[in-house]
């Protein structure tokens, strides 16, 4: 065995970053400044801590942690790659953003239970960064399940029938799936090969290769089904369920942090228990993007028929969240990259536009489609930035998802299949259907009589200000794709 | 490390102090007095037995503190006592319960507080005989000597079924033990002695072998409450006062899967190897039956003593996949059992202290106004579905591990038995720490007091230390689960022949 990596402090700090600010939000009782602060000081050091490691992973380097040894070839550890860096800077950063966001939106609706709502959020991204740092199979699936569970209390928020049942299919899919498919998954892995580190590179996977190849494909099938919050159909109707939960909660959680933590894992597992070699020597790529194919259209011909905002952004982001899939099942090196550098782009332009439907909802308690008909002039900024983040979801240069889209193109032109150029074409076309009216009703549409007597305004500014800098941010990363772009090619064997 | 047990006769001590303490309580008066006296002396007996770990030796696997005196030489009936490592953890967990209970019991127990305090001095003293004793005769003994307590127990200080819970419980152990009585009489008669280490890897003829091993099943498995003997289980549990159920829940259940390992295994490795198959099954249709019924209950008690089904479903499991992973951790699923349900009963217990009713429904939303409550439940309960960094999972992986060695399709089937539960727990611990607080209203409800934190706090440490550090649990297990494995593995002149 080859000498043990050197202990790198700066993960184990950033992990316990949201931890600590959860116990000190609950520490600070009813005093909302102190609470707030207290989440603000635990998001701004964990985005430092990240921000710190970031030279270091650019570089090449791999930090390393071990926090506990359980059994032989079983350990809590954390590493940060490259992969985990374009995860764990936009859920870092995009959490310092959301921290305002939620005081404005929260306070402006006079929410009950702020506190726990507060902590429940900081122990959320406890889990994502954990998920992001993870080092092997059993630390990915910890810490995914702390997601799990700290995010109930988040979706029933409301603790009304709605949201009970929201949270109750939340909890049922996302547990279900992850003790039923992950956990004999991860013991059959550890029976077959002694241990659960993840490989250190996308190329070989651990699997040793006398595994029978059906065994390889059982346990492949269960991992990319198994990891529920990566949205796939047809198991992802626990997600526009969830959307009960207050907008803020919606926008990280269920466009960054949770969703993100499934094709995060997905995508992890996929290349790095599995491995590309052993993916293409099975023939497992191509069945997986058609799988994931039908979740990309289906979905969007959903979102088409949504009329309450939000419940289109959901459809929106399930059929989004399968294009990272896609792209990694593509097994080409920019098919790969496409998907990967997916996560940082739809996670700046998602939360983007769910920060704009709280900012509607607070400012005129309006959550649907038809009723914001004339609305953007009254609140221009917050419709100029859905404009531009709705441009990212559909493809269009300069914007974010404009990249992802060319990498995913050239991917699926590479590996030579024309039905996956298909695909990206006609969800684009659909994208567009879906996102377009909401933009050109908005600015072009007259408003309703009744609204014609009221005198809208835009949201506080603790609303507007984050929802304009991650509309910002959308272009500044497509016009600069290079940041997170650098990262997605150091996976990329 | 030197064992000065050969001058101090450690297991003795620990097995007959509690009757000492019991004689105590008789005189005293005041209940806070016999309170007070019998939790210092259960926490005394407790650091006590701390050596045990100390001084244990992990490099063998032979009997160790061991004491042998001869009883009743004209049978050949011997005082002898040693422990290995698989016993080692069940007499810690035991003396390390007590305190546990007697402070759970603290205001539960209003009448008849000496008697009640001496039946649990009692029970430890059987207890800790039980997993200590290696002759037949003393353990039979000790086994034969814990019913009467705990039947008193429920019959006594139980709820309002209590008298026919008693009864069941007595009749049901009672009838395994004569099964047991019958095979230990039958291996006295083959091997002309009651040692249990003389009777085991002697070469028994198939037959005999399995006809033992099929007595002793029946005794064991009812003990263990494995489906489809399991009947007695819900009802003792619903019934007993908290620290009965605590007892029951930690410590007794764990009697049967200690004879599995300590007789069955060893004694009859050709029969085990015969009767593995249809125990792997029976237990993987007790986690699933487990999970389904307790799915279905509103009675939180109920709900606790079926997924006990379940969990106990794994260490069975665990020990017949006939592995080292498989037996560790059984070993380490008996032990968590015991923490973690232990600490469900309590909690179950807090709850009808405060609100004089066990009903699922009547408790929703507690967790409003009882947060340290809600969140030491929200603990215990994900423990017990196996949440990974908690106790259970490290067992429930083990346990996996093991199965898989065995057949993949064994541990497919379970696998909807670890999803139950994983539903029936978080169910309840949505209703309890979150359901609807407008009603009922428990505005006026107490939190925690420091007895009850107290009592709660040893066993949140144990669920994470062992979730997060196993190492020195598992470390003292390995010598004595190889030895073990040993004994049971073929020998070379068995031949696979389908029963007679």
């Amino acid at each position: 065995m080859a000498t043990p990596p050197p202990q790198d402090i700066r993960l184990l700090l950033a992990v316990l970053a949201p931890l600590v600010g959860a116990g000190l939000v609950i520490a600070s009782g009813r005093r909302p400044n102190l609470r707030e602060t207290f989440s603000f000081v635990a998001a701004l050091t964990l985005f430092s801590l990240v921000a710190f490691m970031v030279p270091d992973v650019r570089a090449g380097k791999t930090l390393h942690f071990t926090l506990f040894q359980l059994l032989p070839g079983l350990s809590v550890s954390l590493r940060a790659d490259a992969m985990s860096m374009i995860f764990a800077v936009s859920a870092s950063f995009l959490w310092v953003l959301t921290v305002f966001y939620s005081a404005g939106y929260m306070r402006g609706l006079k929410e009950h239970a702020q506190t726990r709502f507060s902590a429940c959020f900081a122990l959320a991204l406890f889990g994502a960064i954990g998920c992001a740092f993870a080092d092997n199979l059993l630390t990915l699936y910890l810490f995914y399940e702390i997601v799990s569970v700290c995010t109930y209390p988040l979706v029933a928020h409301h603790q009304d029938e709605e949201s009970y049942e929201g949270g109750r299919k939340y909890l049922t899919y996302l547990t279900a799936t992850a003790k039923g498919l992950i956990l004999p998954s991860m013991v059959l892995i550890y029976v077959l090969t002694g241990n659960l580190d993840f490989a250190d590179n996308a190329r070989t996977g651990i699997l040793p290769p006398d595994v029978h190849r059906w065994v390889v494909t059982a346990l492949y099938a269960a991992c990319v089904l198994g990891f529920a919050k990566n949205g796939i159909m047809p198991l992802h109707s626990w997600l526009p369920s969830a959307m009960v939960a207050p907008t803020p909660v919606s926008a990280l959680l269920h466009a960054v942090a949770v969703v993100k933590v499934g094709v995060f894992s997905t995508v992890r597992v996929m290349l790095y228990v599995f491995g590309v070699e052993r993916m293409d020597a099975l023939n497992l790529g191509l069945p997986t993007a058609y799988f994931v194919s039908f979740t990309i259209l289906l979905a969007s011909i959903v979102a088409l028929s949504k009329d309450n905002l939000k419940a289109r952004l959901a459809y929106s982001t399930v059929s989004q969240l399968s294009y990272i899939i896609l792209g990694a099942a593509l097994l080409k090196p920019t098919a790969i990259e496409g998907g990967l550098i997916h996560i940082a782009n739809h996670a700046f332009s998602k939360i983007t536009l769910f920060f704009c439907a709280g900012a509607i909802y607070v400012a005129t308690h309006k959550k649907n489609i038809s009723e914001m008909s004339g609305l953007g002039r009254a609140m221009p900024y917050t419709f100029g930035a859905f404009a531009i983040a709705s441009l990212s979801m559909i493809g269009a240069p300069p914007v974010a998802g404009f990249v992802t889209k060319w990498y995913l193109l050239l991917g699926a032109l590479d590996a030579r299949s024309l039905g996956i150029v298909v695909v990206l074409l006609a969800s684009t076309l659909l994208n567009a259907a879906y996102f377009a009216p909401v933009v050109y009703s908005a600015f072009f549409g007259k408003p309703s009589a009744a609204d014609a007597q009221h005198h809208y305004h835009e949201a506080p500014w603790t609303m507007v200000v984050p929802l304009s800098i991650t509309a910002i941010i959308s272009v500044a990363i497509g016009l600069y794709p290079d940041f997170f772009m650098q990262f997605a090619r150091a996976v990329v064997p | 490390m030197p064992q000065p047990s050969e001058h101090l006769p450690l297991l003795s001590l620990l097995i007959f102090s509690p009757l000492l303490g019991a004689a105590v309580a008789v005189l005293l008066r005041s209940e806070r007095a016999l309170r007070w006296w019998t939790f210092v002396f259960t926490l005394a007996v407790a650091v006590a037995s701390v050596p045990l770990y100390a001084w244990f030796d992990t490099t063998t696997a032979d009997f160790q503190f061991a004491e042998h005196v001869a009883w009743i030489p004209a049978l050949k009936i011997r005082y002898a006592l040693g422990i290995d490592g698989i016993s080692l953890l069940l007499v810690l967990l035991t003396t390390w319960i007590m305190p546990l209970c007697v402070l759970a019991s603290w205001r539960y127990i209003t009448t008849r507080v000496k008697e009640f305090m001496v039946c649990l001095l009692i029970m430890e003293t059987a207890m800790i005989g039980v997993f200590c004793a290696l002759d037949f005769v003393l353990f039979f003994l000790f086994w034969e000597a814990m019913l009467i307590p705990m039947s008193l127990l429920i019959g006594v200080w139980g709820g309002p079924r209590k008298v026919y819970a008693a009864v069941k419980f007595f009749i049901y152990t009672m009838a395994g033990s004569v099964f047991l009585l019958a095979a230990i009489v039958a291996l006295y008669v083959k091997v002309g002695s009651f040692s249990i280490p003389e009777t085991m890897g002697r070469p028994y003829s198939h037959t005999f072998q399995c006809w033992v091993f099929l007595a002793m099943f029946v005794s064991f498995a009812i003990k263990v409450s494995m489906f489809p003997f399991h009947t007695w289980l819900p009802a003792a549990h619903v019934e007993a006062p908290t620290a009965g159920s605590v007892l029951l829940a930690s410590i007794l259940l764990k009697m049967g899967t200690y004879g599995f390992l300590r007789f069955s295994l060893p004694i009859t490795p050709y029969a085990t190897h015969v009767f593995m198959p249809y125990i792997l099954w029976l237990s993987v249709a007790a986690i699933v039956y487990g999970g389904l019924t307790a799915l279905a209950q509103t009675d939180l008690k109920k709900l606790v003593a079926y997924s006990s089904v379940g969990h106990m479903g794994f260490a069975t499991l665990g020990i017949f996949t006939l592995t080292a992973a498989g037996i560790e951790g059984a070993t380490l699923q008996m032990i968590n059992h015991g923490v973690t349900t232990g600490a469900l009963f309590i909690v179950v217990g807090i709850i009808y202290e405060r609100l004089h009713t066990r009903d699922l429904a009547k408790a929703a939303g507690m967790g409003k106004t009882l947060p340290v409550f809600a969140t030491l439940l929200g603990v215990f309960a994900l423990s017990s579905l196996a949440f990974p960094g908690t106790n259970s999972f490290i067992g429930e992986f083990l346990v996996m591990s093991g199965g898989f060695a065995y057949s993949k399709a064994l541990v497919i089937c379970m696998v909807p038995g670890v999803v139950l539960a994983a539903a029936y727990m978080l169910r309840m611990l949505q209703k309890v720490a979150y359901g609807d607080t407008r009603n009922p209203d428990h505005s006026l409800v107490q939190d925690l007091s420091l007895r009850e934190i107290l009592a709660l706090a040893p066993l949140l440490v144990m669920v994470f230390f062992i979730g997060l550090h196993p190492e020195p649990v598992t470390r003292v297990l390995h010598a004595s689960v190889q030895h073990l494995l040993e004994q049971t593995s073929r020998p070379a002149g068995y031949a696979y022949v389908p029963l007679p």
